[in-house]
């Protein structure tokens, strides 16, 4: 089990260029699969355009208190990219005058920012339809300040989107850290207790299912079905959706598929998988990232890349909705990873 | 490189060539040549992949339950291909290797159980043979 981030461990994978060479190369560049770009020409669907804005995703940090084997942020907790509060008021003068009906957190933890809670009271306050906070679940049995956490998100009626790779414990302590299983089994009883995720209650709890290896996620309603079954029989958990998501090649999975021999098949199996309808519907076309210093992004895989968006607004500070609308989508061919099968997606499937 | 190639030479590589493709039956990257089949016989391919498809569809057994039967099916009649598509199937579906595992008995068992089930031939054999 890893304990250390890419960057700390110096890894030549820390290094975006490196990960986007390595994308461009070998079964790419000799022709074996087609690029994206051309891929999706055949469809008339190059360049990718960005619709009307829906979803602003918001990365507070790269700070987290898991290391978990395929994340794509090299997320850990001897990463110190945190969004400062200045950043945050900038991000909150466009929640106020942005047209799009989520609002969405992710990191790292969020909930490791110094300042998450002021930035949360502060944006519930916007009025934004709906409010995610993607949790790890654990970082609520991390530290006893974080304990009140449920409570906290029920207060502002934030909509809690969780990671759980499987209903196993083997399968998701391997993933994600030894552990991970019984403390997120706690955290979910926590947030059941209050309401969260109840039939028929207002508070959301949705749980995000990523797969555990080099293969792509099952029907996401099978899956949601057994998830329901195992977590209700085994452990009277409730939860109300599932989003199956699949692992793109980037930093930390990417590192995995090469360490274990798995890069080519991968990136066959997503090509081959690939979905023209998942084009139509994938998410860089109606979502906007935010990185912790404020740059701006077409996803937050792209802000991982160091792919950002093209459009003279960059940064937050410039934001500027007319500007962002319908630019060219920018793209590399982790991007199969969101048109294989269904489509992947932040909030799971698209087609 | 190949200047000082004469033509025997190159009759020779293409040999080799040849000899290093044919030195397995079995190569990975045909599972994904399966739909060719059907290119020599479109008709009876169609039929076999509509027949195929139709019969993993959930109806009173599950998917789920019908790619466990794919995968123990697979390892008794020991088909590289099928363990490998049966096995990423099951991945897919959340299915733990445990329940695999399981599953490979039922098959083992069966298969075991098929040869040790004669057995009871052979005794009748010795029973009425010998003194």
């Amino acid at each position: 089990m890893i304990t250390k981030s890419l960057h700390k461990r110096e890894s030549e994978l820390a290094n975006s260029k490196r990960q986007l060479e390595i994308l461009s190369n070998s079964i790419f560049k000799s022709g074996d699969l087609p690029m994206f770009a051309s891929k999706i020409a055949e469809t008339n669907q190059f360049p990718l355009k960005a619709r009307k804005l829906e979803i602003l995703q918001i990365n507070v940090g790269y700070m987290c208190n898991q290391v978990c084997e395929h994340c794509h942020v090299d997320a850990g907790p001897d990463r110190k990219e945190i969004m400062t509060k200045e950043t945050m008021l900038q991000c909150l003068e466009v929640i106020k005058k942005t047209k799009s009906h989520t609002l969405d957190l992710t990191g790292g933890a969020p909930e490791m920012n110094p300042n998450f809670r002021w930035f949360v009271d502060e944006a519930s306050k916007v009025g934004i339809k709906d409010f995610i906070v993607r949790s790890n679940l654990t970082i609520m049995k991390a530290n006893k300040k974080f304990a009140d956490l449920p409570e906290f998100f029920k207060s502002h009626n934030v909509h809690v989107v969780s990671s759980m790779p499987h209903w196993t414990r083997g399968k998701t302590d391997k993933q994600r850290g030894t552990g991970v299983f019984d403390q997120s089994i706690e955290a979910l009883r926590d947030l059941n207790a209050i309401g969260y995720g109840m039939p028929d209650s207002n508070l959301r709890l949705d749980l995000v299912y990523n797969p555990s290896g080099a293969f792509l996620p099952g029907s996401q309603s099978s899956l949601e079905k057994d998830f329901k079954k195992t977590l209700l029989e085994d452990f009277n958990i409730h939860f109300h959706n599932l989003f199956a998501i699949t692992n793109l090649p980037v930093s930390r999975f990417l590192d995995y598929l090469i360490a274990s021999d798995n890069y080519e098949d991968y990136m066959y199996n997503l090509v081959e998988a690939y979905n023209p309808a998942a084009v139509e519907n994938v998410m860089c076309t109606n979502t906007l990232s935010v990185s912790w210093d404020g740059y701006l992004y077409d996803c937050d895989f792209n802000q991982m890349l160091q792919l950002p968006v093209n459009s003279k607004a960059k940064h937050i500070s410039e934001y500027n909705e007319e500007l962002l609308f319908n630019r060219d989508i920018v793209i590399s061919q982790h991007c199969y990873g969101c048109t294989a099968g269904a489509g992947s997606s932040c909030q799971g499937s698209v087609a | 490189m190949y200047q000082n190639y004469s033509t025997n030479d190159f009759r020779f590589i293409s040999l080799l060539k040849f000899k290093q493709m044919q030195k397995t039956y079995y190569d990975p990257a045909d599972l994904k040549k399966f739909g060719k089949i059907s290119e020599w016989n479109e008709e009876l391919g169609k039929k076999f992949f509509d027949y195929y498809g139709k019969v993993f569809e959930e109806g009173a057994l599950t998917e789920r339950e019908k790619s466990l039967i794919a995968l123990a099916v697979a390892h008794t009649i020991q088909c590289p291909y099928c363990i490998d598509a049966y096995t990423g199937d099951g991945l897919q579906r959340g299915i733990t290797k445990e329940e695999m595992m399981e599953a490979l008995h039922v098959a083992a068992a069966i298969r075991g159980g098929a040869s040790l089930v004669h057995g009871v031939q052979m005794m009748n054999k010795v029973n009425k043979l010998d003194m």
